[in-house]
C-alpha cells in the first residue's frame, strides 16, 4: 500500500496519463455544463473529460459549484445547458438511476447509508441492478435465483473484507463509526461494478490516518479494478497525491486545469484561494 | 481508534456458528412422527358423527389408521437419516462464506411454528361456532395488515386508503358473480389482479408525494371508491349494497342444507348430517390458508432484491437514485403487490359475509388496520400477527364497554407511542451466517 501512495506521489512529475496525451476517446467528456437557478448562474461553461484509469479531481473554493457539478453530471439536477457524454452516449437529460446504470456511481458529501438496514444489507440492496429480480424465480428459489444471490452475497462478502469492515457484517450501518460509514458507501458503490467512480469529498470529517487509509484505496481501486475516478476534495494533499489531472473550478466558471504540478503553481488558482492581494 | 474497535467486535472465525447437533436425532424423529400421528390422526383418522344435538368421535377403520402408522414412520426415518444427508450434501456442496438465514432456523424454531400450524389446524374442531367466527375475522385483519405491512412498513409510503383495496376486492368478487356468474375460485385470483390494477393506477398519481400529502391523497383515494360504490346504483346497488353472495366451495360441493341445481351438498356427498359448523369451519381453514400463503409469501419478497429495494427506499431514495434503483418501479411495485393481498381479503370477506355494501369500507377500516401494522411494529410479521388478534379480540372481550370503544383504543395508541413507539414485536434484521468452508 505504501509503495502506491509513494509511486502515486512521485508520478506528479508526468501524472498526465498516456490516454489523455495520444488524444484518446475520454470515459466521461462533459462540455460547456451550465445549472441556472432562477437568476443565479451556479454553474457556467464548465468542462471536463476522464479518461479511462485516471483519477481526475474538481477543486474550488467553498460555494464555488463542485457539488453542482456532480449532481448535473450524476443526473440528480437537471443540467440547463451543455452536454454530458459518458462512453460516446448522451447522459444530460436521463434520470439519475439511469446513469448509475450506465456505469456511473457517486457518494454523497453527507454519508447517505441506509441507516436501519445491516452493513451486508447495504451491499445487497446496492447490486440490485444486477440480482435475479424476477418475482416467480424468486419466490420458488430457482437454482437460478439462489445462483444469483450467493454471487451478490459473495460480492459483498469480498467487499467487506477488502474495506474492513467483514466484522461489522451484521452491525446496522448506521451505528458503525463515522470513517467506517464512509468505507461503506465506497465498497456499496463498487459492488454496483461502476466504470466511472464519483467521490463527493471523501476524505471530509476523516482524521489523517483514516485520510491515508482512503488514499491508498482510491489507488488500489483504479489500479486493481480497472476503474476511473472522479473526485471532489478539499484535502489538497490527498488531491496532490493522487489526481491525473486536476480541474479549479471558482465561482462557478472554470478557473484552470492541468495536473497538480502545474495548478499548484498557477497564479489564479492561488489567488482564488487566498483572495486577490 | 480503527483497532479498538477490531478488538472490540468478535472475529469472523469466532462468529461461525456450530453446526447443528446431532446429538439426539432419535427424541427429533420421536416427536416429528407423534406430531405426524397427532395432527394427522386428528383430520383424517377420525370422524364427527352428530347424532341430534351431540356430537360423537368415531374412530376411522384399520385401514385409514394404517396408512397413517406408515406415513409417521416415514417422517421416522426421514427425520433420523436426514443429519447425515444434509451432512453430505454440505460437505458436497462449494463452501461460501456467506449464507442467508433459512426459513425455518433451528429445529427447535421448526417445532414451535409446526405445532402453531397444527394448533391452528386443530382449534376449529375444538371450539365453538363463534369462537371461530371470530377466530375468521382476525385472519382477514391479519392479511390486510400484512398487505398494508408491505407499503407503510417495508416501503415507508404512508396509506390511508388501503380499506378502497379492500372493497375494489369485495366488489370484484360480488360483481363478478351477480353479474357473470363467476365462482368464488374463479373470483379470487380476479379480485387479486384487479386490485393490483387499482394499486398500479393510484401508484401513479402519487408518485412524487412522500409524507403528509401520500397519506392525503390515498386517504381521498379511500373514500373516492367508498363514494362511487355509494353512489353508481345501476352497477353496485348503491347504498343497498350486494346480497346473495355464495359461499366459497370445496371442489364444486357446496355447505348449504339444499344444494343449488345439478350440485351435491358438501355433508350428503359424504354422507354425513347437515351441520351449519361445518360451513364456519371451512372458511376458518379457507383464511388460515390465505393467511399462511400470504405469510410465506411476503416472508420470500422480504429476502429478495425487491424487498431489500422497498426498504432500501424507506430509507433513502436518492442513495436509491445513485445506485441505479429506479424509484418509480420499486413503489409502484410495492403499491400493487400490497394492495393485491387487500384484493384476495375483500374477496374473502365478501365470499364469507354474503352480503356487502359501501357501509364496510369506511375510513375506520383503514384506520384499524394501519393502527395493527403500527402496534405490531413496522415492517415486522409476527408483530402483525398479534397486533391483528389484540385489535379485533380486544373490543369482543370488552364488549360492555362498547361505547368507549373508541376512547380505549385511542388511549392504546397513545400508550403504545409513548412507551414502546417501534411496536409489540419491532423488526428484526435477518441475521447473514458465516459458514463454514
Amino acid at each position: 500500500m505504501a509503495d502506491a501512495l509513494r509511486n502515486a506521489d512521485n508520478s506528479d512529475m508526468s501524472s498526465t496519463t498516456q490516454a489523455r496525451l495520444a488524444g484518446e476517446a475520454p470515459l466521461l467528456n462533459v462540455r460547456d455544463l451550465a445549472m441556472q437557478f432562477g437568476g443565479l448562474k451556479a454553474v457556467d461553461g464548465v468542462a471536463l473529460k476522464v479518461h479511462p484509469g485516471e483519477v481526475v479531481s474538481v477543486i474550488g473554493p467553498n460555494g464555488a459549484g463542485k457539488t453542482t457539478v456532480f449532481n448535473c453530471i450524476s443526473g440528480f439536477y437537471q443540467p440547463t445547458g451543455g452536454e454530458v457524454y459518458f462512453e460516446d452516449k448522451p447522459m444530460h437529460r436521463l434520470p439519475g438511476f439511469k446513469i448509475a446504470q450506465a456505469g456511473m456511481v457517486r457518494t454523497f458529501q453527507n454519508v447517505r447509508l441506509f441507516k436501519e438496514m445491516t452493513v451486508v444489507e447495504n451491499l445487497l440492496v446496492a447490486q440490485h441492478m444486477h440480482a435475479e429480480r424476477n418475482l416467480l424465480r424468486g419466490l420458488f428459489k430457482t437454482p437460478g435465483y439462489r445462483r444469483s444471490e450467493k454471487a451478490l452475497m459473495q460480492q459483498a462478502g469480498d467487499w467487506l473484507e477488502r474495506v474492513g469492515l467483514l466484522e461489522f457484517a451484521n452491525r446496522e450501518a448506521g451505528n458503525l463509526a463515522y470513517g467506517q460509514q464512509r468505507r461503506l458507501e465506497i465498497a456499496r458503490c463498487m459492488v454496483a461494478r461502476p466504470k466511472l467512480l464519483m467521490l463527493d469529498e471523501p476524505a471530509a470529517g476523516l482524521n489523517p490516518n483514516e485520510t491515508r487509509d482512503l488514499d491508498d484505496l482510491i489507488v488500489s481501486l483504479t489500479r486493481d479494478e480497472g476503474i476511473s475516478v472522479l473526485l471532489i476534495e478539499h484535502d489538497m494533499s490527498l488531491v496532490m497525491g493522487i489526481s491525473d489531472h486536476i480541474y479549479v473550478v471558482n465561482q462557478g466558471q472554470p478557473l484552470a486545469d492541468g495536473t497538480p504540478d502545474e495548478i499548484r503553481h498557477n497564479d489564479a488558482v492561488i489567488k482564488a484561494y487566498l483572495g486577490e492581494e | 481508534m480503527a483497532q479498538i474497535l477490531k478488538k472490540a467486535g468478535t472475529s469472523p472465525a469466532e462468529a461461525i456458528p456450530p453446526q447443528p447437533s446431532y446429538r439426539r436425532p432419535w427424541w427429533s424423529a420421536t416427536a416429528a412422527a407423534v406430531l405426524t400421528l397427532v395432527l394427522g390422526g386428528s383430520v383424517l383418522g377420525v370422524q364427527l358423527e352428530s347424532t341430534g344435538i351431540t356430537t360423537t368421535v368415531r374412530l376411522m377403520g384399520m385401514e385409514t389408521w394404517g396408512w397413517l402408522l406408515a406415513a409417521a414412520l416415514a417422517v421416522f426415518l426421514h427425520q433420523l437419516i436426514r443429519p447425515q444427508v444434509e451432512d453430505w450434501r454440505a460437505r458436497t456442496r462449494k463452501p461460501s462464506r456467506f449464507t442467508l438465514p433459512k426459513i425455518f432456523s433451528g429445529q427447535k424454531r421448526q417445532l414451535w411454528i409446526m405445532l402453531a400450524i397444527g394448533a391452528l389446524l386443530i382449534f376449529p374442531f375444538m371450539s365453538n361456532r363463534s369462537a371461530v367466527d371470530l377466530a375468521t375475522l382476525t385472519l382477514i385483519y391479519i392479511m390486510l395488515g400484512l398487505g398494508l405491512n408491505v407499503v407503510v412498513g417495508l416501503a415507508g409510503l404512508l396509506d390511508l386508503g388501503y380499506v378502497g383495496f379492500y372493497a375494489v376486492g369485495a366488489y370484484t368478487y360480488a360483481l363478478l358473480n351477480s353479474y357473470l356468474g363467476f365462482s368464488f375460485w374463479e373470483a379470487l385470483p380476479l379480485a387479486g389482479l384487479m386490485t393490483a390494477l387499482f394499486g398500479y393506477l393510484l401508484g401513479f398519481p402519487v408518485l412524487r408525494l412522500r409524507g403528509d400529502y401520500l397519506a392525503i391523497v390515498t386517504l381521498g383515494f379511500g373514500e373516492i371508491i367508498r363514494i362511487l360504490l355509494n353512489n353508481w346504483t345501476e352497477l353496485t346497488g348503491g347504498p343497498n349494497g350486494i346480497a346473495r353472495i355464495p359461499k366459497p366451495t370445496f371442489f364444486d360441493l357446496e355447505f348449504t342444507r339444499k344444494a343449488q341445481e345439478g350440485n351435491v351438498p358438501f355433508h350428503e356427498y359424504f354422507g354425513i348430517a347437515y351441520d351449519p359448523s361445518y360451513k364456519i369451519i371451512y372458511l376458518y381453514l379457507l383464511a388460515l390458508i390465505l393467511v399462511l400463503i400470504t405469510l410465506f409469501v411476503i416472508y420470500r419478497l422480504l429476502r429478495m432484491p425487491i424487498g431489500r429495494a422497498w426498504e432500501a427506499l424507506r430509507e433513502d431514495d436518492i442513495a436509491c437514485r445513485s445506485l441505479g434503483m429506479n424509484p418509480t418501479g420499486i413503489k409502484l411495485s410495492a403499491f400493487t403487490i400490497g394492495a393485491s393481498f387487500a384484493g384476495f381479503a375483500g374477496a374473502f370477506f365478501a365470499a364469507r359475509q354474503g352480503f356487502i355494501s359501501p357501509e364496510s369500507f369506511t375510513f375506520i377500516e383503514s384506520a384499524i388496520i394501519l393502527a395493527i401494522v403500527v402496534l405490531g411494529g413496522m415492517g415486522s410479521q409476527l408483530g402483525v400477527i398479534l397486533a391483528a388478534i389484540a385489535m379485533t379480540l380486544l373490543p369482543e372481550l370488552a364488549r360492555e364497554f362498547n361505547e368507549y370503544r373508541m376512547l380505549l383504543f385511542g388511549l392504546m395508541m397513545v400508550l403504545m407511542m409513548v412507551w414502546r413507539p417501534q411496536g409489540l414485536v419491532p423488526l428484526k434484521r435477518p441475521h447473514m451466517e458465516l459458514d463454514r468452508g
